[in-house]
Protein backbone atom coordinates (compact mmCIF):
# COMPACT_ATOMS: atom_id res chain seq x y z
CA UNK A 1 0.00 0.00 0.00
CA UNK A 2 1.02 3.61 -0.78
CA UNK A 3 1.56 5.66 2.87
CA UNK A 4 2.37 9.18 3.58
CA UNK A 5 5.27 8.49 5.52
CA UNK A 6 7.74 10.13 2.59
CA UNK A 7 5.61 12.65 2.05
CA UNK A 8 6.79 16.16 3.12
CA UNK A 9 5.11 16.92 6.00
CA UNK A 10 2.69 14.20 6.57
CA UNK A 11 -0.09 16.61 6.44
CA UNK A 12 -2.07 17.14 3.62
CA UNK A 13 -2.64 20.61 4.79
CA UNK A 14 1.16 21.46 5.31
CA UNK A 15 2.07 20.05 1.95
CA UNK A 16 -0.67 21.80 -0.02
CA UNK A 17 -0.05 25.23 1.92
CA UNK A 18 3.51 24.42 1.12
CA UNK A 19 2.77 23.81 -2.46
CA UNK A 20 1.24 27.05 -2.90
CA UNK A 21 3.61 29.41 -0.62
CA UNK A 22 7.02 27.89 -2.70
CA UNK A 23 4.57 28.63 -5.71
CA UNK A 24 4.39 32.60 -5.07
CA UNK A 25 8.27 32.61 -4.26
CA UNK A 26 9.07 30.75 -7.64
CA UNK A 27 6.57 33.02 -9.20
CA UNK A 28 8.16 36.38 -7.86
CA UNK A 29 11.67 35.32 -8.22
CA UNK A 30 11.45 34.30 -12.10
CA UNK A 31 9.41 37.45 -12.84
CA UNK A 32 11.98 39.75 -10.80
CA UNK A 33 14.66 37.89 -12.90
CA UNK A 34 12.83 37.82 -15.97
CA UNK A 35 12.43 41.69 -16.06
CA UNK A 36 16.00 42.12 -15.00
CA UNK A 37 17.26 39.75 -18.26
CA UNK A 38 14.74 41.36 -20.58
CA UNK A 39 15.91 45.28 -19.64
CA UNK A 40 19.26 44.19 -20.73
CA UNK A 41 22.32 42.97 -18.16
CA UNK A 42 25.98 43.44 -18.41
CA UNK A 43 27.82 41.19 -16.61
CA UNK A 44 29.61 43.86 -13.76
CA UNK A 45 25.41 44.54 -12.77
CA UNK A 46 24.40 40.83 -12.94
CA UNK A 47 27.50 40.04 -10.50
CA UNK A 48 26.81 43.40 -8.33
CA UNK A 49 22.73 42.36 -8.06
CA UNK A 50 23.91 38.94 -6.83
CA UNK A 51 26.45 39.83 -4.41
CA UNK A 52 23.46 41.98 -2.01
CA UNK A 53 22.74 39.97 0.79
CA UNK A 54 18.80 40.56 0.08
CA UNK A 55 19.76 38.77 -3.32
CA UNK A 56 21.55 36.03 -2.08
CA UNK A 57 18.58 35.48 0.35
CA UNK A 58 16.29 35.85 -2.12
CA UNK A 59 17.58 33.24 -4.33
CA UNK A 60 18.23 30.75 -1.87
CA UNK A 61 14.45 31.05 -0.63
CA UNK A 62 13.74 30.01 -4.07
CA UNK A 63 16.49 27.64 -4.59
CA UNK A 64 14.59 26.15 -1.40
CA UNK A 65 10.91 26.30 -2.71
CA UNK A 66 11.58 24.73 -5.89
CA UNK A 67 13.06 21.97 -3.87
CA UNK A 68 9.67 21.73 -1.31
CA UNK A 69 7.73 22.73 -4.60
CA UNK A 70 9.38 19.89 -6.59
CA UNK A 71 9.11 17.12 -4.00
CA UNK A 72 5.85 17.67 -3.28
CA UNK A 73 5.14 17.72 -6.84
CA UNK A 74 6.86 14.47 -7.39
CA UNK A 75 5.17 12.82 -4.69
CA UNK A 76 2.11 13.16 -5.90
CA UNK A 77 2.69 11.76 -9.29
CA UNK A 78 4.65 9.02 -7.74
CA UNK A 79 2.08 8.01 -5.15
CA UNK A 80 -0.68 8.86 -8.03
CA UNK A 81 0.77 5.96 -11.07
CA UNK A 82 3.78 4.02 -9.36
CA UNK A 83 1.85 1.79 -7.04
CA UNK A 84 1.21 -1.64 -5.82
CA UNK A 85 -2.15 -1.67 -7.12
CA UNK A 86 -1.43 0.12 -10.87
CA UNK A 87 1.75 -2.39 -11.33
CA UNK A 88 1.98 -4.89 -8.51
CA UNK A 89 5.34 -5.26 -6.34
CA UNK A 90 6.88 -3.61 -9.08
CA UNK A 91 5.63 -0.55 -8.48
CA UNK A 92 6.93 -0.05 -5.16
CA UNK A 93 9.85 -1.18 -6.23
CA UNK A 94 10.06 1.59 -8.77
CA UNK A 95 8.42 4.43 -6.33
CA UNK A 96 10.99 3.91 -3.59
CA UNK A 97 13.67 4.02 -6.42
CA UNK A 98 12.40 6.94 -8.19
CA UNK A 99 12.29 8.89 -4.54
CA UNK A 100 15.46 8.10 -3.42
CA UNK A 101 16.66 9.46 -6.73
CA UNK A 102 14.81 12.55 -6.68
CA UNK A 103 15.71 13.27 -2.97
CA UNK A 104 19.28 12.92 -3.76
CA UNK A 105 18.91 15.05 -6.75
CA UNK A 106 17.23 17.72 -5.22
CA UNK A 107 19.44 17.78 -2.40
CA UNK A 108 22.93 18.00 -4.48
CA UNK A 109 20.80 20.76 -6.57
CA UNK A 110 20.35 23.05 -3.38
CA UNK A 111 23.97 22.50 -2.21
CA UNK A 112 25.23 23.45 -5.14
CA UNK A 113 23.09 26.60 -5.77
CA UNK A 114 23.66 27.46 -2.13
CA UNK A 115 27.52 27.02 -2.98
CA UNK A 116 27.22 29.60 -6.53
CA UNK A 117 25.17 31.97 -4.69
CA UNK A 118 27.47 32.12 -1.18
CA UNK A 119 30.90 31.22 -2.39
CA UNK B 1 -31.29 1.78 -36.57
CA UNK B 2 -29.06 2.91 -33.33
CA UNK B 3 -26.46 1.47 -33.36
CA UNK B 4 -25.35 0.55 -29.37
CA UNK B 5 -22.10 -0.98 -28.59
CA UNK B 6 -22.55 -2.72 -24.90
CA UNK B 7 -19.67 -4.08 -22.60
CA UNK B 8 -20.17 -7.48 -22.18
CA UNK B 9 -17.89 -9.73 -19.30
CA UNK B 10 -18.94 -12.54 -17.46
CA UNK B 11 -15.58 -13.68 -15.26
CA UNK B 12 -16.95 -17.17 -15.03
CA UNK B 13 -16.82 -18.05 -19.23
CA UNK B 14 -14.99 -14.96 -20.49
CA UNK B 15 -11.23 -14.98 -21.09
CA UNK B 16 -11.67 -11.14 -21.58
CA UNK B 17 -14.27 -8.46 -21.43
CA UNK B 18 -15.98 -6.99 -25.22
CA UNK B 19 -17.65 -4.97 -27.08
CA UNK B 20 -21.36 -6.47 -28.44
CA UNK B 21 -23.10 -4.29 -31.11
CA UNK B 22 -26.76 -4.11 -31.29
CA UNK B 23 -29.08 -2.43 -33.39
CA UNK B 24 -32.15 -1.08 -31.87
CA UNK B 25 -35.46 0.67 -33.25
CA UNK B 26 -36.38 3.81 -30.97
CA UNK B 27 -38.88 4.94 -33.74
CA UNK B 28 -37.59 8.03 -33.72
CA UNK B 29 -38.19 8.81 -30.86
CA UNK B 30 -35.80 10.80 -28.05
CA UNK B 31 -36.25 7.98 -25.28
CA UNK B 32 -33.30 7.46 -22.22
CA UNK B 33 -30.78 4.97 -23.03
CA UNK B 34 -31.94 2.63 -19.96
CA UNK B 35 -35.01 2.09 -22.22
CA UNK B 36 -32.24 0.84 -24.86
CA UNK B 37 -31.08 -1.37 -22.79
CA UNK B 38 -34.43 -2.77 -21.57
CA UNK B 39 -35.52 -3.17 -25.54
CA UNK B 40 -32.15 -5.23 -25.72
CA UNK B 41 -32.59 -7.31 -23.18
CA UNK B 42 -36.37 -7.74 -23.69
CA UNK B 43 -36.03 -8.32 -27.20
CA UNK B 44 -32.03 -9.28 -28.27
CA UNK B 45 -30.16 -10.48 -25.54
CA UNK B 46 -31.41 -11.43 -22.25
CA UNK B 47 -28.30 -12.14 -20.54
CA UNK B 48 -26.74 -8.64 -20.40
CA UNK B 49 -26.34 -7.72 -17.29
CA UNK B 50 -27.05 -3.71 -15.47
CA UNK B 51 -28.83 -2.34 -12.30
CA UNK B 52 -31.69 -0.50 -12.22
CA UNK B 53 -34.15 0.08 -10.01
CA UNK B 54 -36.86 3.61 -10.35
CA UNK B 55 -36.06 4.71 -13.64
CA UNK B 56 -36.92 7.98 -12.58
CA UNK B 57 -33.16 9.25 -11.38
CA UNK B 58 -34.20 8.46 -7.53
CA UNK B 59 -32.66 5.39 -6.69
CA UNK B 60 -28.67 6.03 -8.09
CA UNK B 61 -28.36 2.16 -9.11
CA UNK B 62 -28.03 2.71 -13.01
CA UNK B 63 -24.97 4.61 -13.05
CA UNK B 64 -23.33 3.90 -16.38
CA UNK B 65 -20.57 5.44 -18.91
CA UNK B 66 -22.01 6.11 -22.09
CA UNK B 67 -20.53 7.50 -24.75
CA UNK B 68 -17.41 8.52 -22.08
CA UNK B 69 -19.60 10.29 -19.75
CA UNK B 70 -20.99 9.26 -16.53
CA UNK B 71 -24.54 9.56 -15.65
CA UNK B 72 -27.89 7.68 -14.56
CA UNK B 73 -29.12 5.74 -18.14
CA UNK B 74 -32.74 6.28 -16.96
CA UNK B 75 -32.38 10.17 -17.06
CA UNK B 76 -30.16 10.96 -20.10
CA UNK B 77 -31.95 10.84 -22.88
CA UNK B 78 -30.10 9.93 -26.21
CA UNK B 79 -30.25 13.32 -27.56
CA UNK B 80 -27.70 13.97 -25.19
CA UNK B 81 -25.67 11.08 -25.60
CA UNK B 82 -25.65 9.92 -29.00
CA UNK B 83 -23.35 10.95 -31.55
CA UNK B 84 -23.22 9.84 -35.26
CA UNK B 85 -26.27 7.63 -34.65
CA UNK B 86 -23.85 5.43 -32.40
CA UNK B 87 -24.09 4.57 -28.51
CA UNK B 88 -21.18 2.92 -26.54
CA UNK B 89 -22.20 2.11 -23.35
CA UNK B 90 -19.74 1.07 -20.76
CA UNK B 91 -19.57 0.30 -16.53
CA UNK B 92 -18.68 3.08 -14.49
CA UNK B 93 -14.53 3.35 -14.81
CA UNK B 94 -12.25 2.20 -11.95
CA UNK B 95 -14.14 -0.19 -10.27
CA UNK B 96 -13.98 -4.28 -10.85
CA UNK B 97 -16.93 -5.49 -13.08
CA UNK B 98 -18.90 -8.58 -11.34
CA UNK B 99 -20.57 -9.27 -14.98
CA UNK B 100 -20.85 -6.76 -17.84
CA UNK B 101 -22.49 -3.36 -16.77
CA UNK B 102 -22.49 -4.23 -13.03
CA UNK B 103 -19.42 -3.29 -10.93
CA UNK B 104 -18.32 -3.97 -7.36
CA UNK B 105 -18.90 -0.89 -5.22
CA UNK B 106 -17.40 -1.90 -2.45
CA UNK B 107 -14.57 0.37 -2.46
CA UNK B 108 -16.68 3.02 -3.06
CA UNK B 109 -19.15 2.45 -0.13
CA UNK B 110 -16.19 1.87 2.36
CA UNK B 111 -14.72 5.42 1.37
CA UNK B 112 -18.64 6.24 2.55
CA UNK B 113 -18.36 4.49 5.71
CA UNK B 114 -15.12 6.74 6.63
CA UNK B 115 -16.68 9.64 6.91
CA UNK B 116 -19.31 8.40 9.38
CA UNK B 117 -22.12 9.91 7.42
CA UNK B 118 -24.62 9.81 10.27
CA UNK B 119 -25.54 12.74 12.99
CA UNK B 120 -22.93 12.80 16.31
CA UNK B 121 -24.24 15.10 18.78
CA UNK B 122 -22.29 14.51 22.30
CA UNK B 123 -25.04 16.72 23.87
CA UNK B 124 -28.22 14.67 26.12
CA UNK B 125 -31.10 14.44 23.24
CA UNK B 126 -33.90 17.03 23.94
CA UNK B 127 -37.04 15.66 25.12
CA UNK B 128 -38.68 16.58 21.19
CA UNK B 129 -36.13 17.00 18.48
CA UNK B 130 -32.92 19.13 17.99
CA UNK B 131 -33.78 21.95 16.26
CA UNK B 132 -32.34 23.98 13.52
CA UNK B 133 -32.84 27.33 12.10
CA UNK B 134 -34.11 27.77 8.62
CA UNK B 135 -30.66 29.27 7.51
CA UNK B 136 -28.93 26.80 9.16
CA UNK B 137 -30.75 23.78 7.54
CA UNK B 138 -30.08 26.02 4.16
CA UNK B 139 -26.19 24.84 4.35
CA UNK B 140 -27.50 21.49 3.75
CA UNK B 141 -28.62 22.64 0.38
CA UNK B 142 -26.70 21.04 -2.04
CA UNK B 143 -25.59 18.57 -0.08
CA UNK B 144 -28.31 15.81 1.17
CA UNK B 145 -29.49 15.46 -2.48
CA UNK B 146 -27.19 12.62 -3.21
CA UNK B 147 -28.03 9.70 -4.11
CA UNK B 148 -24.63 7.86 -3.90
CA UNK B 149 -25.11 6.56 -7.47
CA UNK B 150 -21.02 7.36 -7.83
CA UNK B 151 -20.81 8.92 -11.18
CA UNK B 152 -18.62 11.27 -9.26
CA UNK B 153 -15.91 9.09 -7.72
CA UNK B 154 -15.59 6.58 -10.90
CA UNK B 155 -14.54 10.24 -13.11
CA UNK B 156 -12.39 11.33 -10.60
CA UNK B 157 -8.68 10.60 -12.11
CA UNK B 158 -7.67 10.64 -8.16
CA UNK B 159 -10.15 7.74 -7.23
CA UNK B 160 -8.83 5.58 -9.81
CA UNK B 161 -5.39 5.96 -8.61
CA UNK B 162 -6.33 5.63 -4.98
CA UNK B 163 -9.50 4.53 -4.46
CA UNK B 164 -8.47 2.98 -1.26
CA UNK B 165 -7.35 6.47 0.63
CA UNK B 166 -8.78 9.10 -1.20
CA UNK B 167 -12.23 9.44 -0.35
CA UNK B 168 -13.28 10.59 -3.67
CA UNK B 169 -16.01 13.59 -4.42
CA UNK B 170 -18.96 11.31 -3.43
CA UNK B 171 -17.66 10.55 0.05
CA UNK B 172 -16.63 14.02 0.60
CA UNK B 173 -19.43 15.58 -0.44
CA UNK B 174 -21.66 13.68 2.57
CA UNK B 175 -18.34 14.03 4.56
CA UNK B 176 -19.03 18.17 4.27
CA UNK B 177 -22.61 17.69 4.62
CA UNK B 178 -22.11 16.87 8.29
CA UNK B 179 -19.53 18.93 8.97
CA UNK B 180 -21.68 21.75 7.86
CA UNK B 181 -24.34 20.46 10.14
CA UNK B 182 -25.40 22.70 13.01
CA UNK B 183 -26.66 19.85 14.80
CA UNK B 184 -23.64 17.94 14.42
CA UNK B 185 -20.79 18.30 17.40
CA UNK B 186 -17.82 16.21 16.32
CA UNK B 187 -16.62 18.53 13.72
CA UNK B 188 -12.97 18.78 15.20
CA UNK B 189 -12.82 14.14 15.07
CA UNK B 190 -14.25 14.19 11.74
CA UNK B 191 -11.41 16.66 10.51
CA UNK B 192 -8.82 15.35 12.63
CA UNK B 193 -8.99 12.25 10.21
CA UNK B 194 -9.58 13.92 6.86
CA UNK B 195 -5.76 16.31 7.74
CA UNK B 196 -3.40 13.27 5.62
CA UNK B 197 -2.13 13.64 2.48
CA UNK B 198 -4.71 11.13 0.82
CA UNK B 199 -7.88 11.79 2.58
CA UNK B 200 -9.27 15.31 1.21
CA UNK B 201 -5.93 16.35 -0.18
CA UNK B 202 -5.68 14.04 -3.02
CA UNK B 203 -8.19 16.19 -5.20
CA UNK B 204 -6.60 18.47 -7.64
CA UNK B 205 -9.53 19.91 -8.80
CA UNK B 206 -10.28 18.46 -11.92
CA UNK B 207 -13.99 18.73 -11.33
CA UNK B 208 -14.53 15.91 -13.24
CA UNK B 209 -17.07 14.97 -10.47
CA UNK B 210 -19.24 18.32 -11.14
CA UNK B 211 -19.28 17.96 -14.53
CA UNK B 212 -20.81 14.64 -14.66
CA UNK B 213 -23.14 14.70 -11.33
CA UNK B 214 -27.12 13.87 -12.29
CA UNK B 215 -28.38 15.72 -9.45
CA UNK B 216 -26.20 19.01 -10.35
CA UNK B 217 -23.96 18.73 -7.13
CA UNK B 218 -20.76 20.23 -6.76
CA UNK B 219 -18.36 17.86 -4.59
CA UNK B 220 -15.10 20.30 -5.89
CA UNK B 221 -16.57 23.21 -3.88
CA UNK B 222 -17.41 21.23 -0.77
CA UNK B 223 -14.04 19.80 -0.69
CA UNK B 224 -13.00 23.49 -0.88
CA UNK B 225 -15.08 24.29 2.43
CA UNK B 226 -13.67 21.19 4.07
CA UNK B 227 -10.30 22.10 3.19
CA UNK B 228 -10.86 26.04 4.70
CA UNK B 229 -12.17 24.56 7.62
CA UNK B 230 -9.03 23.08 8.37
CA UNK B 231 -7.10 26.08 7.59
CA UNK B 232 -8.67 28.04 10.14
CA UNK B 233 -8.46 24.92 12.56
CA UNK B 234 -4.84 24.93 12.01
CA UNK B 235 -4.65 28.91 12.20
S1 LIG C 1 -22.49 13.68 -5.74
FE1 LIG C 1 -23.77 13.39 -7.53
S2 LIG C 1 -22.57 12.01 -8.84
FE2 LIG C 1 -21.69 11.89 -6.82
S3 LIG C 1 -22.67 10.13 -5.90
FE3 LIG C 1 -23.83 11.96 -5.28
S4 LIG C 1 -25.46 12.13 -6.78
FE4 LIG C 1 -23.93 10.72 -7.65
S1 LIG D 1 -12.48 18.08 -8.37
FE1 LIG D 1 -11.40 16.71 -6.99
S2 LIG D 1 -12.87 15.18 -6.43
FE2 LIG D 1 -13.70 16.23 -8.25
S3 LIG D 1 -13.01 14.96 -9.98
FE3 LIG D 1 -11.49 16.50 -9.60
S4 LIG D 1 -9.93 15.60 -8.25
FE4 LIG D 1 -11.80 14.37 -8.19
S1 LIG E 1 -32.84 3.46 -12.13
FE1 LIG E 1 -32.88 4.59 -10.28
S2 LIG E 1 -31.56 6.23 -10.76
FE2 LIG E 1 -31.73 5.25 -12.67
Amino acid sequence: MVTAVTSLSRSGLSDWLVQRVTAVILLAFFVFVGVQIASGVSYAEWTALFAQTWMKIFTLLAILSLAAHAWIGMWGVFTDYLTERLMGSRGNVLRIGLQLLTSLSLVIYVIWGIQIVWA
Amino acid sequence: MLQVSVYRYNPEQDAEPSMQTFEVDTGGKDVMVLDVLEEIKARQDASVTYRRSCREGVCGSDGLNMNGKNGLACITPLSETVKNNRLVIRPLPGLPVIRDLVVDMSMFYAQYEKVQPYLQNATPAPAIERLQSPEDRAKLDGLYECILCACCSTSCPSFWWNPDRFIGPAGLLQSYRFLADSRDTATEERLSRLDDPFSVFRCHGIQNCVNVCPKGLNPTRAIGHIRSMLLKRAA
